[in-house]
């Protein structure tokens, strides 16, 4: 056994996490800012962060993550990191020439009170940044909320230091996809342009972070949303930020900052949340919607009811990221499978609480749910009583094979498996790949379990 | 070129400067050329070309110094050092991460030590499991003590482990938690082991001060607490071998053959048992000389049994190793089964070595890792028959490069003299010199070295060029230039410089293969090294048009 310990004794535990569903902010303002074009990423911290950052990330999408650090000693923890930064900006812009540096803060540097701005004033000051170069910001102290926090606070400072409106609006839509994959944004940006929609998406990490082998390295891929894109983003007709926890910050923000109408809503995860966004792109850019995205929901429709005999009633278990697992959870009951573990380590409120408990208010049967809550505590629930899938990231992996459950791979970090940075899980199409992956692991069971007499050549 | 005021450093002729067809001064100002003044100044200093004069002398190379910010190193902190690289891979020992989420997480099983947990009678492994404070703003602001107590409770509440340790992170060390208090009234009220660690990431320069801190720790509040002695003849510890892989494994099972006794293991494949045992052995076999050195120094100091370098990487150096171990117990039935074993183990690898050698024979590597694999794995390299044009530690000490008879001459600067150095004297009941003088003598005059490590840059080539620390915009000019055929360090460097076309060897994580180590593990790299060097893959990078842009005039069908 690999979780060996793990005993279905359930004790209230107020200080001790077990087996986090979560990780710090930093890691989320680090791939948020990959997803800048031109843009290195900067970690004001010790140069343990960044080397975790930017490992853990590579892991996931076997490409290069490029950041730097501040590097921190024990005086700058003592005098303060602005020496530290300020030598960094001087050293990134003249070594790798990036066009603009993104640094987000951490447990460290906001321990000891470093202000940002007016270190990269004192960079600016002293003449570190070339004309025409950017250095901009985040705060995101490791000690509140999760990755997603820092997602979501990065995004939302594409917002404060670059969108701009001169009161002129441009048919274009602000598009927010929230703390998913390259492969997602790249699925959401090819709907709306379906849809004969020009968009501006920020941030995008597709072809950073899913690029090609051409036998050249390109320290700064294609991809990225552009500073002018994020300039012209202030004068779109409206903003769609995908994900309340990762991408609402920056909607609003926007909305507040150049009077872009915002709506929040779920990721488009699933034929319903796809309905909603679909529908919400065609009010707000006043298009019909073209004959090819019925045919792809057509298309969904269809399969469902195809394989509806394999999912109805199926227990599941999801571990994940907050906006992915209401989503996904949504998804699941919508194919009358029953979702009825539901942990986020994020800490991403009662609202969200409550949005979940709506989610699964016609399962039946008793559906717990804990957020903010780690895979211990939802390993010792399957103890006590078992699900017929998992779904979570590769660590839930230790829970599947001891408990020999089928398992499906979703959400941050994979680190085991290929595709989630190539083939989307958003969309249409993308409800059909989960539909894929999740029939898969149920009928590998069903062909494994199944006795000499019973096994079946047509399901 | 820096010189230390009590060592002449060899200087470069023409003849020592010429590296696979290029001038290596000039390929050494083409790294710095672009820096700002300052950094160059500093990178001079740690990029060397190296040279051996008829002594045996290598140049100064400054090293274990601050890493440059913006600058882009390979380095982590002193946290990954001292509880991702030393205590991590101990199974059944609860390590609580005290402080934010990431570093307990980022640290969860990702360095892939292999354990065997039922090869302890209670079969504890929290291996698997990653415990942490999950510190939160409050506690930020009025202390983290309380919870982290309430957390040692509840660790011991669910788990009932034999030893907890915690681990102190950045902000621990900020706001004044006093880790080592609180274990210490855990300890009393449970009635377990409970020792903290103080290793906040910005200690140091590198992990290297989180190996040190590991040391520091593991010594004061494990080594010697059990003074049972165990069965078994030639009683040994092999010390800096984490097990990555399975190379302990391979190890464990030549000592097995050869009838060695194997006490502990730090840490690979390790229980904390064997560490409260390890001052009963008669030897220490030191692997990773820069993350393992302290303790063995301690252990000699304080319980008299002396350390010995060896390698389990290369099978020449695998044999070699095994036959300094027979030198040094003296005995003639392990000196004859060690030589049985070398002879019934070498040739095949030899064999598989000269398989795959016309595939592998003048390909050309280059080596940025580690504290001590830049250098072991050269000898794989070299059965292999393939050249190091150039190699690096990512945290080592000039002793790691020079050999440690650079020890007196190395200056202590601020960021080391923070780390503490441990005072220990002989124990007054349980020192026992192993040796005696004379023996000691005697295996001297034989040309055996105790307590020696002659480091990495005697064994290179003339005028390869020797890269401390190296930076990311170093590692591209590196490729660019040279164009090697393979290239090892860490998984932040991997696909960067697959980008290139050029296959990245991870040696941490070994790309998820292994063991390497020993006889087995021998043949495994060779066949890793064919695999990766002559993948088909790297044939295929331009697409037909873009290798024959030109349109043609002639159709299939005409």
């Amino acid at each position: 056994m690999l979780l060996r310990h793990t005993t279905p004794d359930i004790k209230e535990r107020k200080a001790l996490m077990v087996n986090p569903a979560k990780t710090c902010q930093p890691i989320g303002a680090m791939y948020a800012s990959l997803g800048v074009h031109g843009c290195l990423p900067h970690s004001h911290g010790s140069q343990g962060c960044y080397a975790y950052h930017r490992s853990a990330l590579t892991r996931h999408y076997k490409e290069p993550v490029m950041a730097a650090t501040s590097a921190f000693t024990e005086g700058a923890s003592v005098f303060g990191g602005q020496a530290n930064l300020v030598q960094a900006i001087d050293n990134i812009f003249t070594v790798y020439e990036p066009d603009v540096i993104a640094v987000h803060t951490t447990c460290l540097s906001e321990t000891i009170g470093d202000d940002i701005p007016q270190i990269i004033n004192k960079a600016a000051s002293d003449g570190r940044i070339p004309d025409g170069k950017y250095v901009f910001h985040a705060n995101t102290p490791s000690y509140v909320g999760s990755h997603v926090t820092g997602f979501a606070n990065m995004t939302k400072a594409m917002v404060d230091y670059f969108a701009e409106t001169d009161g002129h609006k441009k048919k274009a839509l602000n598009l927010i996809p929230g703390y998913v994959e390259p492969a997602d944004m790249t699925e959401i940006r090819r709907l709306a342009s379906e849809m004969n929609i020009a968009s501006i998406m920020f941030p995008d990490t597709s072809r950073v972070l899913n690029g090609p082998l051409t036998g050249k390295f390109k320290m700064f891929p294609q991809g990225g949303v552009t500073i002018d894109q994020l300039k012209g983003s202030g004068s779109s007709t409206g903003t769609i930020a995908l994900g309340a926890i990762a991408s609402a910050p920056a909607g609003l923000a926007m909305d507040s900052k150049c009077k872009v109408p915002c709506q929040v809503l779920n990721l488009p995860i699933g034929l319903l949340d796809t309905d909603l966004f679909i529908d919400a792109m065609r009010r707000m850019a006043g298009v019909n919607v073209p004959e090819s995205i019925d045919l792809e929901r057509g298309q969904l429709v269809d399969a469902i009811s195809d394989w509806h005999p394999y999912l109805q009633g199926k227990r599941v278990g999801i571990v994940g990221d907050p906006d992915q697992l209401l989503a996904m959870t949504r998804f699941l009951a919508s194919l009358d499978m029953h979702p009825v573990y539901l942990v986020t380590g994020s800490p991403a409120g009662k609202k969200f609480e409550a949005q979940l408990r709506q989610a699964v208010a016609e399962v039946p049967g008793d559906v717990r749910i804990k957020v903010p809550g780690d895979m211990f505590l939802f390993h010792q629930w399957l103890k006590n009583e078992p699900v017929d899938l998992l779904i979570g990231n590769t660590y839930a992996k230790y829970i599947a094979r001891d408990e020999d459950i089928p398992f499906v791979r979703y959400g941050f970090p994979i680190f085991d498996r290929m595709g989630h940075s190539y083939f989307s899980s958003m969309g249409y199409r993308g409800a059909l790949r989960l539909l894929e992956k999740m029939l898969d692991a149920l009928l590998d069971r069903k062909d494994r379990d199944s006795s000499d007499i019973e096994f079946e050549l047509v399901l | 070129m820096a010189t230390a005021a009590n060592k002449k450093d060899p200087t470069c002729e023409d003849d020592c400067c010429e590296l696979d067809g290029l001038d290596v001064r000039t390929v050494k100002k083409k790294l710095i050329e672009k820096y700002p003044p300052k950094v160059a100044r500093k990178r001079d200093k740690q990029i060397v070309v190296n040279r051996i004069d008829p002594e045996g002398r290598v140049p100064t190379i400054q090293s274990n110094v601050r890493t440059v910010p913006g600058l882009i190193s390979q380095r982590g902190c002193c946290y990954a050092g001292c509880k991702g690289v030393v205590l991590g891979p101990t199974r059944d020992i609860i390590n609580i991460t005290h402080g934010p989420v990431g570093c307990g997480f980022y640290s969860w099983l990702t360095r892939r030590n292999q354990t065997d947990p039922d090869s302890s009678p209670d079969g504890h492994n929290f291996m698997t499991y990653c415990f942490t404070t999950d510190m939160q703003d409050e506690e930020i602001i009025f202390g983290g003590e309380k919870k982290l107590k309430q957390a040692i409770q509840e660790a011991y509440d669910n788990f009932h482990p034999k030893a907890i340790a915690v681990f102190a992170t950045c902000p621990v060390g900020l706001i004044g938690d006093d880790v080592h208090s609180v274990c210490r009234e855990m300890k009393k009220k449970l009635g377990i082991n409970v020792f903290g660690f103080s290793c906040e990431g910005y200690k140091g320069v590198s992990q290297s001060a989180g190996h040190h801190i590991a040391n520091n720790g593991i010594f004061t509040h494990v080594v010697g607490t059990d003074d049972t002695v165990r069965d078994g003849e030639f009683k040994i510890n092999l010390l800096g071998e984490y097990n990555i892989g399975g190379d302990a494994f391979e190890i464990e099972r030549i000592f097995e053959a050869c009838g060695l006794t194997l006490v502990s293991t730090f840490s690979g494949n390790s229980s904390i048992d064997q560490f409260a045992n390890a001052h009963t052995a008669d030897l220490n076999l030191i692997m990773c000389h820069r993350s393992i050195n302290y303790v063995a120094e301690m252990m000699e100091t304080k319980f008299g049994l002396p350390w010995i370098k060896v390698n389990f990487i290369g099978a020449e150096a695998t044999a070699k190793s095994l036959r300094k171990i027979a030198q040094y117990f003296g005995d003639d039935g392990l000196t004859q089964r060690v030589e049985a074993i070398i002879a019934a183990e070498l040739p095949p690898v030899q064999a598989a070595a000269a398989e795959i050698r016309p595939r592998t024979e003048g390909k050309r590597a280059m080596l940025f890792v580690g504290g001590s694999r830049a250098h072991h794995y050269q000898e794989l390299f070299a059965e292999l028959g393939m050249k190091t044009l150039s190699a690096g530690y990512e945290f080592a000490h000039r002793d790691d490069y020079e050999g440690r008879e650079v020890l007196p001459a190395i200056k202590v600067d601020a960021d080391s003299r923070n780390i503490e150095e441990l005072e220990i004297h002989p124990d007054d009941t349980r020192f026992n010199p192993r040796k005696s003088d004379a023996q000691i003598a005697a295996l001297n005059g034989k040309g055996f070295k105790f307590a020696d490590y002659e480091g990495m840059m005697p064994e290179m080539a003339q005028g390869a060029l020797v890269i401390d620390d190296i930076s990311q915009w170093e590692t591209e000019r590196m490729i660019a230039l040279f164009k090697p055929d393979i290239f090892c360090a860490g998984i932040k460097e991997k696909y960067a410089v697959q980008k290139h076309g050029i296959p990245l060897k991870q040696l941490h994580s070994y790309d998820y293969g292994g063991p390497y180590a020993g006889f087995t593990g021998a043949v495994n790299f060779y066949k890793e090294i064919d695999r990766m060097v002559n993948s088909r893959i790297w044939r295929y990078l331009k697409s037909p048009w873009q290798q024959n842009p030109e349109l043609a005039a002639k159709y299939a069908f005409e």
